[in-house]
């Protein structure tokens, strides 16, 4: 025997000596047999009692939880809400068939909605055309400021030439209350939320809702659309709600599908469909004592960890019946899947939460949400996979009908194929990821919000409705300081902002602009007789304080200029209203924005447009920043593990390739397919990441086996890998994928993106180890000699 | 076990319960009954008679507005009443503006109406007119503080229809608790609940509700002084706004009583001749 068969010899010691941990994992399951009935006990237990927490979750209805209390948009948000006034809004828009608003009939309805919504929860303010607070000269020293359509007053044709004039002349209205073409009104409902419980939203909403279907059966000519931040508010919590009662049965018909063809077992689809709902369960339990709020996003976490979950039971099962069929008697085979799975299992699991967990990295709680409950509930998982699942079959009856062994033909065919072709495929996948990988930066970042939801969502429908024939829902406002208190009289700031509100009403992205310089206007030509000529601003300080002294007593409960000037008189805020831009374009105006207000306004420098839609726009950007350091870290973290567990720093630093190559493939083809993304890009990588290894470690962990325990050469060891898991990993791809391709289904688009890249990627994931992988290997490890892996000795050796 | 015992005390039981429940019922249904509108009306109606009489007064004022930020800013003015003794009328004011400087100099005249619309005028220095404003603002905010006209204008028996609530502690004083519902259409309240001090008649605390019937703002009145053994004055008046986390703080000098202002005064002529 030479030296070098000595050691091979020791080499297969070693190796078996290692899985030495085997006799502990059957000492664990001979135990997990004896104390069956007391392990089913404690699961079902342990799932009540983590269970009873699930009455504590609630659906949060605020659109602020997308940001974290750090978030920079967020805070200056806050800070502007805190200045001025702290508002939401619900807008109410209709539209009469016979396309004119101003008759008698349909100005004497807005005036009544409006006195109505005053009524909704939490209202603070209510702007309609009817209630404009118009002021005009009448003679020569009287002011008289009024609702634009007086309350109780019969309108004769006059009276509605009169509002038709000054409402389609009006720059606060226009655009804002009524359209331009005077076919579309709207009543601008501001809320101030309390924000201390979930139910001010729905509340608000349901007021709102019962209000416009109010409108509806009177006057039936008319379209009633409800849009606003409460709207969209109200709309998360709905798409949370739509994606938990669609998506969950959807998740557990097809699990039960999975589970009939792979298992042919009444009794191991029982306690398979037990773990998962055990599971889940446990998960979003464990969140409900945990205090956590239901966001769209973390709303898809129980679909997601019954995906996750389900395999490690069907690995277990499907090497218990194997075992069986093979002639083995039931516990021998419980036995003997432990044995095998126990650590597979434990890893793909750990990587998994790795990958969950780096969500924390996510600016966006919900994304944190996301992660930790899909973590605990795949923690619980494993848990009850490797005691509750073989305790029940302990129990249960299993019978199996001896069959014959399922030649893997396929797979030794694909194996020869790439083995035949691996150049051609080294090179073709190459250049395949370098294609794609170019293509990744040109994806867009978009987030425009009513595109989270699909035309299924009432706010979706309604928001569209609303921007074809009026207004969007989309924001910017710019808060512009004076200097000084009372600086805002002050005529040359009043210029600049004259001119600022200008330039804005130029930009194409702009629909309308409300401005405290208009007013002014109004004010000074009111001050003249109504002569047009005096359409300007006062030119000097002490007259503009006047006049805004004199319009603001003059004004009714609730039309107040709070909301435009701060309580120092030494701001403005500007409100532009935009068309349905894309988020890149929103950031370009601010970008514009803040160099035109640098250059023109004294202490101008680094003003940022604020408001929902701003947050929304630089929130993927935020997010992906975030997630870098998190996906990185996952990475790492994960590759380490693989080391370990493949006790190989170079089959480690080999399964890079499979690992990093799908995600980029995938953003690749999105960015052919779909070309833009939201906020569900950022954490695609590191959740997928924690999945798509297990096929790696899978294929890695036989070809190794095949190398150093058979002495198997590159090629061979690629066969052996392919025949023992390639039908496997196959499967459970299969399933990752068809449990993924559910979240596409959701009405929430972040999810359904989230699902469908995470989707593809599994796929990627599954040619990279198929098609790649085996090339890589053979490239690396074939041009040494046959019998004698040196590496691997030298690994071991260690 | 003894029976009769154990009967007897589930019989005593339900006579509580019944007694209770009674009670309740009893205690709710006696809400709002003609003798508490009576009784709430006769404390408005003792309000305004001890109110009565004064004739005429003059103080300075600064009012503070603070919003959520803790930013604020000053105003000072100058407050001259002039009673109306007509119960039908409510009493004429004149408002001069001394600070932000911008706006000094700026006088306002008003001369309250019950249930309709106020007349006012205003004169604007920098324009040197006069102008006579035609509004619906007696809902609306008073220099774009928290307090609106409504709250500042002078008690007038008629502003309001009246419940006595119930009778309660307020501080150290005993206090009335009257609801009062603002008989003028436009008003921005649904309703008022006063705390009115049960020994002077001085309305210490108000909540005022919006016209969805919440809680929007809280006025509490205090540092009081008696000015000709009669008349009680506030010189400090401190209203937060609920809704919109704002504050305003009123904090007045000591009044003159009786300086000989007249009608003739009280007109829009002598806006101009201010100073």
């Amino acid at each position: 025997m030479s030296a070098r068969e000595d050691l091979k010899e020791n080499l297969i010691g070693a190796e078996r000596a290692k899985h030495a941990g085997d006799t502990a994992v059957v000492a664990f399951a001979n135990w997990v047999i004896r104390f069956r009935w007391i392990i089913l006990l404690l699961s079902f237990i342990g799932a009540m009692a983590a269970g009873f927490g699930g009455q504590f979750l609630d659906f949060s209805t605020n659109y602020r939880v997308f940001f974290s209390k750090d978030n920079p948009q967020l805070q200056a948000f806050e800070t502007m809400q805190d200045t001025y006034i702290r508002e939401d809004n619900i807008s109410i828009v209709l539209h009469p068939d016979h396309g004119d608003v101003f008759t008698p009939e349909l100005l004497a309805a807005v005036r009544d909605l409006t006195d109505k919504a005053w009524q909704i929860p939490y209202t603070t303010r209510v702007d309609s055309v009817t209630n404009f607070q118009n002021s005009y000269a009448a003679g020569e020293d009287d002011l008289v400021v009024e609702d634009l359509v007086p309350l109780d007053t019969p309108l004769d044709e006059a009276d509605i030439t009169r509002i038709r004039e000054t409402a389609l002349s009006e720059p606060l209205i226009v655009d804002r209350l009524v359209s331009p073409d005077a076919d579309t009104v709207s009543v601008n409902v501001t809320v101030t939320l309390p924000l201390e419980t979930e139910l001010e939203v729905p509340a608000a909403m349901e007021h709102a809702r019962a209000l416009a279907t109010e409108f509806r059966e009177t006057y039936p000519g008319v379209t009633v659309a409800v849009t606003g931040s409460v709207a969209l508010n109200h709309a998360f919590t709905e798409a949370s709600v739509a994606d938990m009662t669609n998506l969950i049965p959807l998740m557990y018909g097809i699990l039960l599908l999975v589970m009939v063809v792979l298992l042919r077992s009444i009794s191991g689809t029982i306690s398979t469909l037990l773990v998962i709902a055990f599971s889940a369960v446990t998960a979003m339990g464990i969140s409900g004592w945990l205090g956590v709020q239901l966001t769209p996003p973390s709303a898809i976490a129980p679909t997601i960890i019954l995906t996750l979950a389900i395999a490690d039971s069907i690995h277990i099962l499907v090497s218990m019946v194997g075992g069986m069929r093979q002639g083995l008697g039931k516990r021998e085979a419980i036995v003997e899947s432990l044995r095998i799975n126990f650590q597979p299992v434990f890893l793909t699991s750990l990587t998994t939460v790795i990958g969950f967990l780096s969500l924390n990295f996510s600016d966006a709680p919900p994304f944190r949400d996301l992660g930790n409950i899909t973590a605990i509930g795949v923690t619980a998982a494993w848990v009850y996979s490797i005691l509750f699942l073989p305790a029940a079959m302990a129990i249960l009856p299993v019978r199996v009908k001896p069959r014959e062994e399922e030649t893997a033909t396929a797979m030794d065919k694909l194996a020869g194929f790439v083995i035949g072709n691996r150049k051609a495929l080294l090179f073709g996948m190459t250049g395949v990821v370098v294609v794609l990988g170019v293509l990744v930066p040109r994806i867009e970042l978009n987030d425009q919000f009513v595109k989270y939801f699909d035309r299924s969502i009432e706010f979706r429908r309604d928001t569209d409705y609303a921007m074809e024939n009026l207004s969007g829902i989309y924001q910017a406002q710019w808060s512009l300081p004076a200097g000084e208190s009372g600086g805002v009289s002050d005529p040359y700031y009043l210029q600049t902002v004259s001119d600022f509100t200008d330039w804005l009403r130029e930009r194409d992205a702009v629909v309308h602009v409300q401005s405290l310089s208009d007013i002014f206007k109004r004010l000074n030509k009111n001050m003249h007789g109504d002569d047009p000529a005096y359409y300007a601003l006062p030119d000097e300080k002490n007259l503009a304080a006047q006049y805004l002294l004199l319009f603001e007593m003059s004004l009714p409960y609730g039309l107040d200029l709070n909301n435009q000037i701060n309580v120092d008189k030494s701001s403005v805020r500007i409100v532009a209203t935009l068309e349905n831009i894309t988020t890149d374009e929103l950031r370009a105006l601010d970008d514009e924005a803040k160099s035109w207000l640098e250059q023109r306004l004294a202490g101008g420098s680094k003003l940022d447009a604020s408001g929902p839609f701003v947050m929304f726009a630089y929130i993927a950007q935020r997010n992906i920043e975030g997630m870098l350091l998190g996906t990185g870290l996952a990475f790492l973290l994960i590759s380490a593990s693989l080391v370990v567990a493949l006790r190989s720093f170079r089959l480690g630093l080999i399964s890079l390739v499979p690992n990093l190559v799908p995600p980029i493939m995938a953003f690749g083809l999105w960015s052919v397919l779909v070309g833009e993304i939201g906020l569900a890009s950022s954490v695609v990588t590191a959740t997928s990441l924690g999945i798509i290894v297990d096929a790696t470690v899978h294929f890695l962990s036989k070809y190794r086996r095949a190398r150093v325990m058979n002495g198997e050469d590159a090629e061979g060891a690629v066969r052996y890998a392919f025949s023992t898991v390639g039908t496997a990993l196959w499967v459970t791809t299969a399933i990752l994928v068809a449990g993924f391709a559910i979240l596409s289904l959701s009405s929430f688009q972040i999810n359904s993106a989230l699902g469908q890249l995470t989707a593809i990627t599994l796929v990627m994931a599954l040619f990279a180890d198929f098609l790649l992988l085996p090339a890589i290997l053979i490239l690396v490890d074939g041009r040494k000699r046959k019998d004698v892996p040196d590496a691997a000795l030298a690994q071991a050796a260690e | 076990m003894n029976t009769s015992r154990y009967w007897s005390g589930l019989i005593l039981a339900l006579l509580i319960t019944g007694a209770a429940v009674g009670l309740a019922i009893l205690s709710n249904k006696a809400h709002a009954g003609p003798a508490e509108d009576q009784k709430g009306l006769e404390i408005a109606q003792e309000i305004d008679r001890r109110d009565l009489g004064f004739g005429d007064s003059k103080t300075e004022m600064e009012m503070i507005l603070t919003n959520r930020t803790g930013e604020s800013s000053t105003r000072k003015l100058r407050l001259e009443t002039l009673e109306v003794p007509d119960s039908e009328e409510g009493d004429k004011s004149l408002t001069i503006f001394d600070h932000p400087r911008d706006i000094k100099g700026t006088a306002f005249l008003s001369f309250t109406k019950i249930l309709e619309p106020d007349d006012q005028w205003l004169y604007l220095p920098a324009l040197k007119r006069v102008k006579r404003i035609s509004s619906a603002n007696k809902s609306g905010p008073f220099v774009g503080s928290e307090f609106a006209y409504e709250d500042l204008t002078s008690f007038e028996v008629a502003k309001y229809s009246y419940t006595w609530l119930r009778d309660e502690p307020c501080g150290e004083m005993d206090c009335f608790v009257i609801e009062r519902i603002p008989q003028y259409e436009r008003s921005g309240y649904s309703k008022q609940i006063a705390w009115v001090d049960a020994a002077e008649y001085r309305i210490v605390k108000v909540d005022f509700y919006d016209r969805k019937d919440t809680l929007l703002k809280t006025l509490e009145s205090s540092e009081w002084q008696q000015y000709l053994d009669q008349y009680w004055r506030p010189h400090r008046m401190h209203m937060v706004n609920h809704q919109t986390g704002k504050e305003t703080t009123l904090t007045f000098q000591p009044y003159q009583f009786r300086e000989g202002v007249n009608e003739a005064n009280f007109n829009q002529s002598r806006l101009a001749r201010l100073r």
